[in-house]
């Protein structure tokens, strides 16, 4: 009997709960001691269309979600629709008994040898809790019942989710899912092959997904103000934000717009305080001039770029990695910015302290891509996964009031130096008056037209370019050595790359997979020599043009030689990545 | 107390000879002395304009910006570390036109910042276009006859009011003492000033003379049965007040917490001062929020 490696589904409208019903059962199970990948589709509407969380359970650490459903709660005939062919023989659909459906949908399940599982979850709603908004709670009792998980968990969620709304809430609650696990419990468990089993011992974990991961991040690295304006997917960053910012000491500003938000972040940055800008690809758009007023008057600042489909207004709620360019030489005029792309919860997490470390030490913006798989993705995690014993906090040459007490002579703002970043200091110290620039200037930061200084200060800038190199991280490299084909990706592609790697690597080595997480300044050196090593090439992005490929085609001169490409807006599954290279190696 | 040599600037101004520019300047650096602000103390952060170059003419914290970005950029540096004074200078181009929406949200959030807006009703630095407090009609270059500008002017000190700012006035370019004056108590007011300034551009605007001003200007306080600059209506009629009669002054004031005030993060020390590291006990409490 296959024991704790399944996938439950819960699909419906939105407004219908399913968003944070299936946070608690995925939270549930994780507290059993399980890992949990749990994806996320919801449409851009606040009631109504199709929304779902697709929960991926797993004794072991698991990267991804799979294609394949086991259990479907469906709470309209659409999700019966749409997902029926995910699931497998010997899957159940898990439904409310008066929730019609075409019997033309049921003769195709039935074809497929897919259990239906009704269960009264309205009556029980109604009749034991007294409104029908409990069938949330009815449906996932019901799918632990059938999956013969222990009532304690799913006793311990709703005690702490509806514990703020009061007993009689929490009561009410609690009668409804007993009720609906057992329904489920006695009518089907018995016929169906998946359980969930708790895991004795596990260590607690952390469920997160990646944009808290990078908030927290954030707040590790000493983050105090951040600004935005509400943009999907990045909001959840600066609503995190404020959420903590009496408790942790940090100014949290929803601003007028996008412009006004990167505006104040760059005027934080300027006085000293470690700034971040969260937003999407249109609010970044929106940010372009104050991210060129930051890179000519060197002043540090984080952008989150958590990237959704575009042009335009595209697909607000959905997948895409196409802002790779975008970010690289958004801004008129030529300066250092540094870009990073983090692929997992770790690598989020690291980036959200690590930004503020090389905008500071380099005196200029850093974007961190991020994108919406990633973003709301949740993970489980071990708690030292997020190593805070890693964080480290680097200023570069920011001059402390001591050092400014001590300073002989005048101050100079853009002093010329040979790595090109010069000693900083915030406005507030006698010794260090000046005035920070955005017109082209002196070393003083006086307005300056003449050729001397242009070039000068210029190239000085420009210098920063290859300094930061230096703390470029070279790319991660997964799988055997001997695997002929290496799959070339950034961001999150990694985490279905590497369940990808598994079914591919089964019966002999076939593919490794190159991470690149350090985007600008490109480290060249490291993935030609990566790229150099394999036989075949091939780049794995969420967009339709292969905008890594290209760029390493322009930082390395190797052209990969395929490209697996998405971009209807859904992220890779792992499936979708191997079928690609199968095609790939049989064509 | 600083003195008006120590507020000596490296390089002189490039304005125009009789620019109205030069009066401004002069009039921040009186209202430093008089209320003894040290250039370390206050920070200046400007747009773009011929005016905004301010900075670069006198010995104090400058942030030359964007057009019509400087209060955001101000107000970041503000929340950032309050412990500053901090003021923009920029024209009306940039404020009343590209920046307005900034003005008219840090107004109704009580920032504690001072704009000061040097308004000459054209634009200086890109020669001569109409701006958006240029009269009704008035042919420039972009606003070519026979209908000149269409637009109905805006009417800056009306929207601030409005917006809620706690502090609105007006100044002219020709009397830096006054101007100093009322730039001295926008900077101990505790909220968002907005000073409008007369300023005449005396290459691009051959109307808005300083005769032209000089023959209408009045102080609201010197009119007759004096001024109470605490009534709201009474300000927003003489913000209102255009054509052969303009009110100087402070025409509102009135006392509003500041945005800071709400912030509990800030009321002991400024983001500055907290720094950037963090207690990891702490962090091992944010963690188990995710368990």
């Amino acid at each position: 009997m296959p024991k704790n490696d399944l996938t439950f589904l819960l699909g419906g409208e939105a407004g219908q709960g399913i968003e944070s019903s299936a946070t608690g059962f995925a939270k549930a199970i994780a507290h059993a001691g399980l890992h949990i990948f749990d994806l996320r589709d919801y449409r851009s509407r606040i009631r109504g269309g199709h929304n779902f969380a697709q929960i991926r359970v797993s004794a072991e650490p698991v990267t991804s979600h799979r294609e394949t459903v086991h259990v479907l709660l469906a709470m309209t005939e659409e999700a019966v629709r749409r997902h029926y062919p995910q699931i497998p023989a010997g899957g159940a659909i898990l439904y409310d008994e008066a929730m019609p459906v075409e019997d033309a949908i049921w003769e195709a399940v039935q074809a497929r040898g897919i259990q239906r599982f009704p269960v009264p979850l309205r009556k029980i709603a109604e009749e034991i809790g007294g409104a029908a908004v409990m069938m949330n709670t009815a449906a996932t009792a019901a799918a632990a019942g059938v999956t013969q998980f222990p009532f304690s968990y799913i006793e311990e969620i709703i005690r702490v989710n509806f514990g703020k709304r009061g007993e009689a809430m929490v009561s009410a609650n609690l009668k409804v899912a007993d009720a609906a696990y057992r329904y489920a419990l006695e009518h089907y468990a018995a016929g169906f092959d998946h359980t969930i089993e708790p895991i004795p011992g596990a260590p607690s974990r952390m469920l997160l997904n990646g944009n808290e991961a990078f908030a927290f991040g954030a707040v590790a690295g000493g983050c105090r103000f951040a600004a935005g304006y509400p943009m999907t997917p990045g909001s959840p960053v600066l609503e995190w934000l404020a959420g903590h910012a009496n408790q942790y000491g940090l100014v949290v500003k929803h601003t007028e717009d996008e412009i006004a938000a990167i505006c104040m972040a760059v005027g934080a940055g300027h006085v000293g305080a470690r700034a971040l800008v969260p937003t999407s690809g249109g609010g970044f758009s929106l940010m372009v001039e104050a991210l060129g007023f930051a890179g000519m008057s060197e002043t540090p600042v984080v952008i989150y770029n958590a990237q959704r489909p575009g042009p335009s207004t595209g697909l607000p709620t959905r997948q895409e990695q196409g802002d790779l360019l975008f970010s690289l030489w958004a801004s008129q005029g030529e300066f250092l910015r540094v870009v990073l792309a983090p692929g997992t919860h770790e690598e989020a997490f690291e980036a959200g302290w690590r930004s503020f470390n090389l905008a500071e030490t380099y005196q200029t913006p850093v974007i961190v891509l991020g994108d919406h798989f990633l973003a709301t993705s949740s993970r489980t995690l071990e708690p030292e996964a997020l190593d805070l014993s890693a964080v480290k906090v680097e200023r570069g040459k920011l001059l402390s009031p001591a050092e400014l007490d001590a300073l002989e002579g005048e101050y100079y703002r853009y002093a010329i130096t040979e790595d090109g970043v010069s000693p900083r200091a915030v406005p507030g110290h006698p010794k260090a008056v000046y005035v920070g620039e955005g017109n082209e200037h002196d070393y003083q930061g006086r307005i300056a037209e003449e050729i001397e200084d242009r070039v000068a200060l210029n190239a000085k800038r420009l210098r920063k370019l290859e300094t930061a190199r230096q703390s470029m991280r070279p790319p991660k490299r997964y799988g055997p050595a001997e695997a002929p084909v290496m799959l070339v990706g950034w961001g999150s592609t990694v985490m279905p790359a590497l369940e990808a790697l598994r079914i591919l690597n089964a019966e002999r080595p076939t593919a490794q997979y190159l991470h690149i997480t350090d985007v600008w300044p490109f480290p060249a050196e490291a993935v030609a020599q990566a790229l150099g090593e394999a036989r075949v090439t091939i780049a794995v992005e969420n967009n339709a043009l292969g905008q890594m490929a290209r760029l390493i085609r322009q930082e390395t001169g190797i052209r990969l030689e395929h490209f697996i490409s998405k971009y209807d807006g859904r992220p890779f599954s792992p499936e979708y990545i191997v079928r690609g290279v199968r095609e790939v190696l049989h064509a | 107390m600083p003195s008006m040599k120590d507020l000596q600037g490296r390089d002189r101004p490039t304005w125009c000879p009789g620019c109205g520019d030069h009066g401004v300047l002069n009039a921040v650096k009186l209202a430093m002395v008089n209320y003894n602000i040290e250039p370390h103390q206050l920070l200046i952060v400007t747009g773009i304009g011929c005016g905004s170059k301010l900075p670069q003419y006198m010995w104090v914290n400058g942030l030359h910006t964007l057009h019509g970005r400087d209060i955001p950029i101000a107000t970041g540096a503000k929340l950032a570390n309050h412990k500053l004074y901090v003021m923009t200078v920029s024209g009306d181009g940039n404020t009343y036109g590209m920046g307005l929406s900034h003005l008219l949200h840090a107004a109704r959030r009580n920032i504690n910042i001072t704009s000061v807006v040097q308004n000459n009703q054209v634009y200086g630095l890109t020669k001569g276009q109409y701006s958006p407090t240029s009269e009704t009609g008035t042919v420039t270059k972009t606003s070519p006859p026979p209908a000149g500008a269409i637009e109905q002017p805006v009417r800056p000190l009306a929207l601030a009011l409005i917006a809620g700012a706690t502090f609105v006035a007006r100044g002219f370019a020709k009397d830096p003492r006054y101007l100093a004056d009322i730039i001295g108590k926008a900077l101990m007011h505790r909220g968002y000033a907005l000073i409008d300034v007369l300023q005449p551009c005396v290459t691009f605007n051959r109307v808005n003379t300083y005769d032209w001003y000089s023959e209408r200007v009045y102080k609201v306080e010197e009119q007759p049965g004096g001024y109470d600059p605490t009534d709201f209506a009474a300000a927003l009629e003489k913000a209102q007040e255009w054509g052969d009669r303009i009110p100087i002054g402070i025409l509102y004031q009135v006392e509003r917490p500041t945005y800071e005030d709400h912030l509990p993060a800030i009321q002991e020390h400024s983001l500055v001062e907290l720094g950037v590291h963090r207690d990891t006990a702490e962090l091992e409490r944010l963690k188990r929020e995710f368990m």
